[in-house]
């Protein structure tokens, strides 16, 4: 019966998507109807050719597959979206990269969400989607709830990233910073957000375990608030069902405000709770012992649900925002200093007794730097959230070394180190191929963040005092271009640290291709006393 | 414009107080006497069912 209802609704979805793909009144709707068209005729044939055919039980070990294939996933999307950012930095170095042939799709303005999407999304939720799924089966002591659901969560994500990320550079955009898909590719990542919350909440719901393990927590309020900004950012009118602009509700510095509580909190639920869950449960595995204070992680746990929420109009300092609201954001921002560094320190000090590690296992040194990185980046956050340092800061490329700070060592780097982890256990090898690359991964990466950030500190302060300067009657001093033309080897020097960077996901792609088809390399023993 | 100010003033005070009143207790319900031995136990999670739902045999590290 489930099968019928199913070959109903992907003919009907078909169907429409064949009419869409006809009357469409703009390129990056037309070509996604025949995306949804092809997918939604494949999954037809598919369901089709499975009709009365034996239905097997469910096996009762716990579902790995779908978690191998978000491995994968992972480490593809990683390398596309760090690919994409070497790109784009040196699109702003060298403008003469904005190929005419490629106009308008190869444009900056247009790969720039690419990057933006490609890395966020397709590779950090791939990532979370993967190790919650692989956490909450653990940390419970279930099989995940659902059956296929979770390889619907899976696909149905994926698709989403393809149908952003085509929609992107064919044009079809609302211009929301990190929220930039269209209306219909908001509604289906809607359906699979809820499935993805559902499977997750099925599992937990029967769990063998007695109590949910604090990683549990973070993944779960993760996947709710993503939700509840995801919808609230999103509401929009569409023009036409047969196109894909839309309007927004909201106008204005109200739609300002919506959009920075969307953004502020995209980096905190999804880059920061998130992710987090993926810390408390990879660091005390891969550390060998439990985390150093349950209760600090409660602690950092409610903390950072309480206070993150309202951080978001640090964005709109200076702005038609009224002050009192720049303000709540501004404090809010800094007493979140104090849960982020609790939890940094519980990470760090969850290797006590175990320090030794940090000169012999290169994953926990990832682990290490990413949560160093982590404090840095929940440090320094909050300085640029006071008006008066983000005078200086806003509009500059401080803002967005600061997110690389983050991004590319807090997040890129427990990701890694949670790919190494996962790699090996899934496909049943005892380590990585390679452990002497991880540690070329590790050092590559570093030291490309280190260009990066230090870089884009030097031109970001530098432009906002140029931008500032002025003479004794008054005047500006500079103009805008010669911010531009002054910041000409700072970005050179990002590039090269982004070259660096993916130069470090490229080694850990072949390390991972290396592991999944067998064996491990044997190395020769390292510093073992001549006999 | 009556909703809004009324909603604002409810949010600014009762709201603010059921919040940090909420916040504040689960801290306290954190530190409670006595929760050592369930965040302990909650803590090695992790160390059991590595392999299959309910293994719960396999290691348990204890602090």
């Amino acid at each position: 019966m489930g099968n019928y209802i199913k070959l109903i609704a992907l003919g009907g979805v078909a169907l429409f998507a064949a009419v869409a793909a006809n009357w469409g009144r703009d390129v990056s709707y037309i070509v996604h109807a025949m995306i949804i068209l092809a997918v939604a005729g494949f999954m037809f044939v598919r369901v089709l050719r499975k009709m009365d055919e034996p239905v097997y039980a469910t096996p009762d070990g716990y579902m790995d597959d779908v978690i191998r294939a978000g491995v994968i996933a992972t480490g593809f999307w990683g390398v596309v979206g760090f690919l994409v950012g070497v790109v784009i930095a040196f699109q702003l170095a060298f403008p003469q990269l904005n190929f005419e042939v490629l106009q308008p799709y190869g444009n900056f303005g247009r790969l720039r969400p690419l990057h933006t999407s490609a890395v966020i999304f397709a590779f950090g939720g791939n990532a979370l989607i993967m190790s919650s799924f692989y956490i909450v089966q653990r940390t419970c002591g279930a099989r995940l709830w659902g059956g296929n659901l979770a390889w619907f969560v899976f696909w149905g994500y994926n698709l989403f990233i393809i149908l952003a990320a085509t929609g992107y550079l064919l044009g079809g955009t609302q211009s929301k910073e990190y929220a930039e898909p269209e209306w219909y590719v908001d509604i289906w990542l809607t359906i699979v957000w809820v499935a993805f919350l559902l499977v997750y909440l099925g599992t937990i719901f029967k769990r063998t375990e007695k109590h949910i393990y604090v990683a549990n927590w973070f993944l779960l309020s993760f996947i709710v608030t993503v939700a509840m900004l995801h919808i609230v950012n999103n509401i929009s009118i569409p023009v036409s069902i047969w196109g894909s602009k839309s309007v927004q509700v909201f106008s204005g510095v109200q739609d300002a405000m919506v959009q920075w509580w969307y953004g502020h909190n995209a980096v905190g639920f999804f880059l920061t709770a998130g992710f987090l869950g993926m810390m408390y449960y990879f660091v005390p595995k891969q550390a060998g012992r439990p985390v150093f204070s349950y209760k600090l992680s409660i602690i950092h746990f409610w903390a950072l649900i309480f206070l993150y929420i309202w951080a978001g109009p640090h964005h709109l300092h200076y702005t038609a925002l009224p002050d009192w609201a720049s303000t709540l954001g501004m404090v809010f921002s800094i007493i979140l200093w104090m849960p982020s560094w609790g939890g940094m320190i519980n990470g760090l000090m969850t290797l006590q007794g175990a320090w030794d590690k940090l000169r012999t296992d290169p994953i926990i040194r990832m682990m290490v730097i990413s949560l160093a990185f982590y404090g840095m980046s929940t440090f320094e956050g909050p300085m640029m959230s006071i008006r008066a340092v983000n005078s200086l800061s806003h509009y500059t490329d401080w803002t967005i070394g600061h997110v690389h700070s983050g991004a590319l060592g807090w997040n890129g780097m427990i990701t890694f180190s949670a790919l190494y982890f996962l790699t090996p256990k899934l496909w049943g090898r005892a380590q990585m191929y390679s452990m002497s690359a991880i540690n070329w991964h590790f050092w590559l990466a570093t030291i490309g963040i280190i260009l990066y950030a230090a870089s884009m500190w030097v031109t970001g302060i530098m432009e906002g005092l140029m931008w500032r300067e002025v003479d004794a009657n008054g005047f500006l001093v500079n103009s805008f271009a010669d911010t531009v033309s002054a910041k000409f080897p700072m970005y050179v020097v990002r590039g090269l640290g982004g070259v660096l960077y993916l130069s470090g996901a490229l080694i850990m792609a072949w390390n991972m291709f290396m592991t999944i088809r067998g064996g491990a390399r044997v190395a020769a023993p390292v510093g073992v006393p001549a006999e | 414009m009556e909703n809004t100010s009324f909603l604002a003033e409810v949010a600014d005070n009762w709201m603010l107080v059921v919040m940090f009143t909420l916040f504040i207790g689960a801290i306290l319900w954190a530190l409670r006497p006595g929760s050592r031995d369930v965040h302990d136990e909650t803590a090695n999670i992790p160390f059991r069912n590595e392999d299959h739902p309910g293994s719960s045999e396999t290691e348990d590290l204890q602090k």
